[in-house]
């Protein structure tokens, strides 16, 4: 293909392909005031949604709009703000359940995705797990999706086994089998790499998981956002993921799962709302989803979540994937003429969400970023909480470059130029 | 705050030529220190003369500020007494925190690093290297021969 740079340095072909690539983005950018933004006298250009997005002012309106007209606290009053605000609270959940292809019953709120993966932990792992008991996590999880079952596996005198991960970074679906015993009890499992990109085929590994009798938590903190996956698309049993990385607040995470198995467990938190009836010695449990949502939630932060799935639905996951795939492919077109970068991941955008992970030569990730920011550029360095996935690349750390609705070609163009910029200040 | 603030020429050629690169052979002490949050380690070997610095050498691995850093602080320390190692540690630690006057008889081509103050995310880089001397030193006199140190994020 031709390509022509514009005396702004962006690469644009002769069909016009940066326009159709960039339609998206440029329709949205004006929603994003942060966007706006100067960062070292240079505009910001924002390459760290995997860690999390920013927000469209409908969701800082509908946030604002909450505490400044509807404001007070859920399911127990009377009067008529309270009841507007359990309203708004219970709607978000609807829209949210929705999304996912939930029911609402099964759609739990927590403070975000590590929270909802501990509920599982605790509430379905502790009282279900024996020694003995085999819990199987794969070597890309994000601690999130780690940890928890560290805790528990200790606690429970079950054993924690890790799927490997190929040379071609993906999920050794071979060695799962091998994997996969009748001890196995659950399977959790990233649904979207926030370090590879890589996309797992969740729903052949929860068959393989469901025929040796296991149950399937999949991390979907970065597929929800960016591809748009449901429960039972997905083959899972429980659903994780975050407010805050797909266009939502801080604060608020969903852990959305089958209802016959939600309906049959025990209390995660206990306090107030997630009880019926309480006395000194004892108490009885409300019904599900509220049984898991002990004390006064984030209801803020639950409506501001609603507010980004009805923006992400007006948009049309489609066209959210359609533009990330574009945007992606773009970049890794780009950074393959950066001397001495190598990206870790598929390369194939067909495979891969928006993460892209490099490292530059033997420049430290740190150093790369401090570059880049006094570009205005926001990239992160670090082990991206995925210290198992670095560990299996022999690496400390890398520098990773995420897209989401609001990314242009233009900013793939200014990280490639700041890069260059690395590789001549390290050389 | 300018890229050139941190990224100073002096930093640079120590990064690219550390002045004390390898492992002593015949030290009296080899430390490791590592700081799992951003990946840079460094093992530090010491020989010590009475309580003079006879002899050190560093081998590394992580990003330009701690191994440039550490560099510095090779040639700083060798053939001082040890509290006067010290003190340049401490007129170092000082320079990272922005604190009080910087003097560059003492700190010589660590004035180079007065800009990561201004970063407060890279201080811990630049102090990794200062940190395993005290510790190298410390174990030296007490007639220890070594240890590992893994710095967490509340350093």
């Amino acid at each position: 293909m031709t390509t022509m740079r514009t005396t702004t340095g962006q690469q644009a072909g002769v069909a016009g392909t940066a326009v159709a690539l960039d339609a998206l983005a440029t329709r949205v950018r004006p929603d994003f005031p942060i966007l706006e933004r100067q960062v070292n006298g240079k505009p910001l250009v924002y390459l760290d949604s995997a860690a999390t997005s920013q927000k469209p002012v409908g969701v800082l309106d509908a946030m604002h709009d909450y505490y400044t007209r509807h404001n007070a606290n859920v399911h127990r009053g009377v009067h008529t703000l309270a009841e507007e605000a359990t309203h708004l609270f219970e709607e978000a959940r609807g829209k949210v359940a929705r999304f996912v292809g939930a029911s609402e019953r099964a759609t739990v709120f927590t403070k975000n995705a590590t929270e909802a993966i501990n509920l599982v932990a605790w509430a379905w792992g502790l009282r279900n797990l024996r020694p003995g008991d085999e819990i199987l996590v794969s070597e890309m999880e994000h601690h999130a999706n780690l940890v928890p079952w560290q805790l528990v596996a200790k606690l429970t005198g079950a054993r924690l086994a890790a799927i490997p991960v190929t040379d071609a970074y993906t999920l050794d679906l071979d060695a799962l089998d091998g994997l996969l015993t009748g001890r196995t009890r659950l399977v959790a499992v990233s649904a979207m790499s926030n370090v590879l990109g890589t996309v797992n085929p969740l729903p052949e590994v929860a068959a393989k998981a469901h025929a040796a009798g296991a149950l399937v938590l999949a991390d979907a903190s970065q597929a929800v956002p960016h591809v748009g996956v449901t429960l039972g698309g997905l083959g899972a049993d429980f659903l994780a993921f975050t407010g805050h990385k797909m266009l939502g607040p801080m604060g608020v995470g969903v852990l959305a799962a089958r209802e016959e198995l939600l309906d049959g467990m025990e209390p995660f938190l206990g306090g107030g709302e997630m009880i019926r009836d309480v006395s000194i010695q004892s108490s009885t449990w409300n019904d599900i989803p509220w049984r898991f949502e002990a004390g006064t939630p984030n209801v803020a932060e639950a409506v501001g979540l609603g507010a980004a799935v009805d923006y992400l639905s007006a948009l049309g996951m489609d066209a959210v994937r359609a533009h990330e795939h574009a945007v992606t492919g773009y970049a890794l077109d780009r950074l393959a003429e950066v001397e001495g970068l190598r990206v870790l991941g598929p390369p194939a955008t067909e495979q891969r969400g928006g993460a892209v992970s490099f490292v530059l030569g033997d420049v430290h990730p740190h150093d790369v970023a401090q570059v880049l920011d006094a570009d205005g550029i926001a990239v992160r360095a670090g082990h991206h909480c995925a210290k198992p996935l670095m560990t299996r690349f022999g690496l400390a750390a890398t520098t990773r470059a995420s897209f989401y609705v609001y990314s242009t070609s233009g900013e793939v163009d200014a990280l490639v130029g700041s890069l260059d910029k690395v590789r001549r200040l390290f050389a | 705050m300018s890229l050139e603030d941190l990224y100073q020429e002096i930093i640079l050629d120590h990064y690219r030529k550390p002045r004390h690169p390898g492992q002593l052979d015949d030290g009296h002490v080899e430390v490791r220190h590592y700081n799992p949050v951003c990946g840079d380690e460094l093992t530090l070997g010491l020989r010590l003369d009475g309580d003079r610095v006879a002899a050190v050498a560093v081998e590394g691995k992580g990003c330009s500020i701690s191994q440039a850093a550490a560099s510095v602080m090779s040639e700083l320390v060798l053939d001082r007494t040890v509290p006067q190692a010290l003190e340049t540690a401490e007129a170092f630690r000082r320079l990272m925190h922005g604190e009080g006057e910087a003097d560059e008889e003492v700190l010589g081509d660590g004035i180079a690093f007065a800009g990561v103050a201004r970063y407060p995310v890279r201080v811990k880089c630049a102090l990794l290297g200062w940190m395993a001397f005290k510790d190298a030193a410390a174990r030296a006199l007490a007639g220890q021969s070594g240890g590992e140190t893994v710095h967490g994020g509340s350093d």
